[in-house]
């Protein structure tokens, strides 16, 4: 960071002399390229966030709060939160369990798993809820046998659960993976060779190091968790009130032409993305050191 | 460590753990990812080539393969150039609100899909905010394909200035300087200098950009129209088949797109190993 603002040159071009002045643009060019940026990120980002926000308050505040407690639109909170609460830690734990033996090892077809790990990311969110459609739905390949038992997965929770957890996979696994690599084992043979058991070693000597790296992948995974929506809008079946999700309701309502009503729940959503971007920013500033693959894209 | 001929599976490790961990992962793995993947690939195996090829060759699968291409092409070119601008402004240069700016970037990856769809859709309509503009030039902007590419474009913009960026940071400022006292223009410097060494991170950027467009469902169908043979794409039209219960066709078209996926995913990794090999760091 301190490198980084050394080396931008002084855009006022009055404090300090600049240290790289045949290396940099000329102050028109510099200002041209900052109002372009500037306007792009307005025009894609700023306004589309800022016309959730209007929409939704369009109808006052009183019928904002009225969509947002509607029976339906609190099932789908629940809902998503529910889902959130089991997809999450599976994917914590598997993130965990596949660094420690990724980062920690050497073992042949490790990049080949590391590969496979990264999958879903390539996957369209269609094909994630397709899935588990063939799997389990009823005439996919236990969907037979399910029914015989009485077990829903296929439009219903469970189904919905898995599609999330598809998606989401690798958002743990690949914020540990390189930071522990980066760690190496010093640490950890240390504490053995000191008589802790490998529990001991985990909980007091390699989760603290990688502590700021966990949540940053917990944060990212819990806001596409909450957030998705073309896997979950294949498996879920859009039943109202029992497995429709807030994207999901969204969807319902912008269709059923309820714009502020839909407008209202997505602002939520918004809200919720708003709220991640800010605490990873702050993670990424704050604790940059134990977070490897800070700034890196998804 | 080996001095071994034949390398064992694993190399010896003090640290325990190991089987659990890598059983745990593998087990995880196979369930959730790699078995609903292979049941589906077996599944459009099973309907045999002609039957598989009278899907794909369908005209309408056709249309919206082709749809999803060419916005997806589009979206990631638009990204490709205002992402590097965007990273070279960001890194670059010092100006108010730099930081907040930053910190923007990554609202399409935090943004569900759907919300960033209905805003999209409320702005571009001919009575939105930037539609209405739009429509006195007689530019329809939602519900035609160039909705699509708006909206693949937003979900996009993260990729390309995420990769460029750090890559831009950590470039050699003497290089710069060598090329100026050469007698380089600045122009010169910039585009025979600077730009090549970041070819291998925008090509990455644009590669990813490029596969999460063509899979993107969520921002795209509210936008969209969905006219068939028009602006119908190619998630949407399994959706529509599944609607209907004709798995076959949605399995096939799936299939398809599963198949330029991993094409994606192979590019995307050759990329970085050329880049690897020619310059020392990943894309």
């Amino acid at each position: 960071m301190t490198v980084e603002n050394m080396l931008v040159p002084s855009a006022a071009g009055t404090a300090a002399p600049n240290r790289y002045e045949a290396t940099s643009e000329t102050r028109g060019v510099r200002i041209v390229l900052i109002a372009i940026a500037v306007l792009f990120l307005a025009l894609f980002l700023l306004l589309p966030l800022a016309a959730v926000f209007m929409e939704a308050f369009r109808g006052g505040i009183q019928a904002y709060f009225a969509a947002i407690t509607e029976p339906d639109a609190l099932a789908a909170i629940r809902l998503t939160l529910t889902v959130a609460a089991i997809a999450v830690p599976c994917n914590l734990i598997f993130g965990v369990a596949a660094a420690w033996a990724i980062a920690k090892f050497e073992f042949k077809g490790k990049s080949l798993l590391t590969t496979l790990i990264d999958l879903p990311f390539s996957v369209s969110p269609v094909i994630s809820g397709l899935v588990y459609v063939l799997l389990f739905g009823a005439q996919g390949y236990f969907g037979p046998w399910l029914s015989a038992h009485g077990i829903q997965i296929a439009f219903a929770v469970p189904g919905i659960v898995l599609a999330t957890i598809f998606v989401t996979f690798p958002f743990v696994a690949r914020e540990l993976i390189p930071l522990m690599q980066e760690q190496g084992t010093g640490d950890e043979e240390a504490a053995l060779s000191l008589g802790a058991n490998g529990w001991q070693t985990f909980l007091f000597v390699t989760l603290p190091n990688i502590k700021w790296a966990l949540l940053y992948g917990v944060l990212l995974c819990n806001a596409r968790a909450m957030g998705e929506f073309g896997a979950v809008a294949v498996i879920s079946g859009k039943i109202r009130g029992l497995t429709n999700t807030m994207p999901l309701h969204v969807e319902i309502l912008y269709n059923e032409y309820a714009f502020s009503a839909a407008f209202a729940v997505a602002s939520l959503l918004a809200l919720l993305a708003l709220v991640t971007l800010a605490i990873k920013t702050f993670l990424e500033w704050r604790f940059a050191d134990g977070i490897a693959a800070a700034g890196r894209s998804h | 460590m080996s001095g071994t001929a034949v390398m064992r599976f694993r190399q010896p490790s003090v640290l325990p753990g190991f089987g659990i961990a890598l059983g745990f992962t593998l087990v995880y793995l196979s369930g959730i990812v790699l078995i609903p993947l292979a049941a589906m690939i077996l599944k459009s195996a099973g309907l045999g080539w002609a039957e598989f090829w009278r899907i794909v060759g369908d005209p309408r699968t056709l249309a919206a393969i082709r749809l999803s291409f060419g916005a997806s092409l589009l979206a990631a070119s638009i990204n490709a150039v205002f992402g590097v601008l965007l990273a070279w402004v960001l890194v670059r240069y010092s100006f108010p609100r730099r930081r907040l700016a930053d910190a923007m970037i990554d609202l399409p990856f935090a943004l569900p899909t759907a919300v960033a769809g209905i805003a999209l859709t409320t702005l571009y309509a001919p009575n939105g905010w930037i539609g209405q503009f739009l429509a006195t030039l007689g530019l329809k902007v939602a519900y035609t394909p160039i909705g699509i590419v708006i909206a693949l474009t937003f979900i996009g913009l993260p990729f390309v200035v995420r990769t460029v960026e750090p890559v831009l940071r950590e470039f050699d400022r003497e290089a710069e300087e060598a090329a100026a006292t050469l007698g380089a223009t600045r122009r010169q410097t910039v585009f025979r200098v600077i730009l090549p060494s970041l070819l291998p991170a925008i090509l990455t950027g644009y590669a990813l950009a490029l596969a999460r467009s063509i899979g993107e469902y969520g921002s795209v169908i509210f936008i969209a129209g969905n006219i068939p043979y028009v602006s119908e794409i190619t998630p949407l039209l399994i959706v529509i088949r599944l609607e209907e219960f004709n798995y076959a066709g949605a399995t096939a078209i799936a299939a398809v797109m599963l198949a330029i996926s991993f094409s994606m995913l192979l590019i995307i990794n050759l990329i970085q190993a050329w880049s690897r090999r020619r310059f020392g760091h990943d894309g």
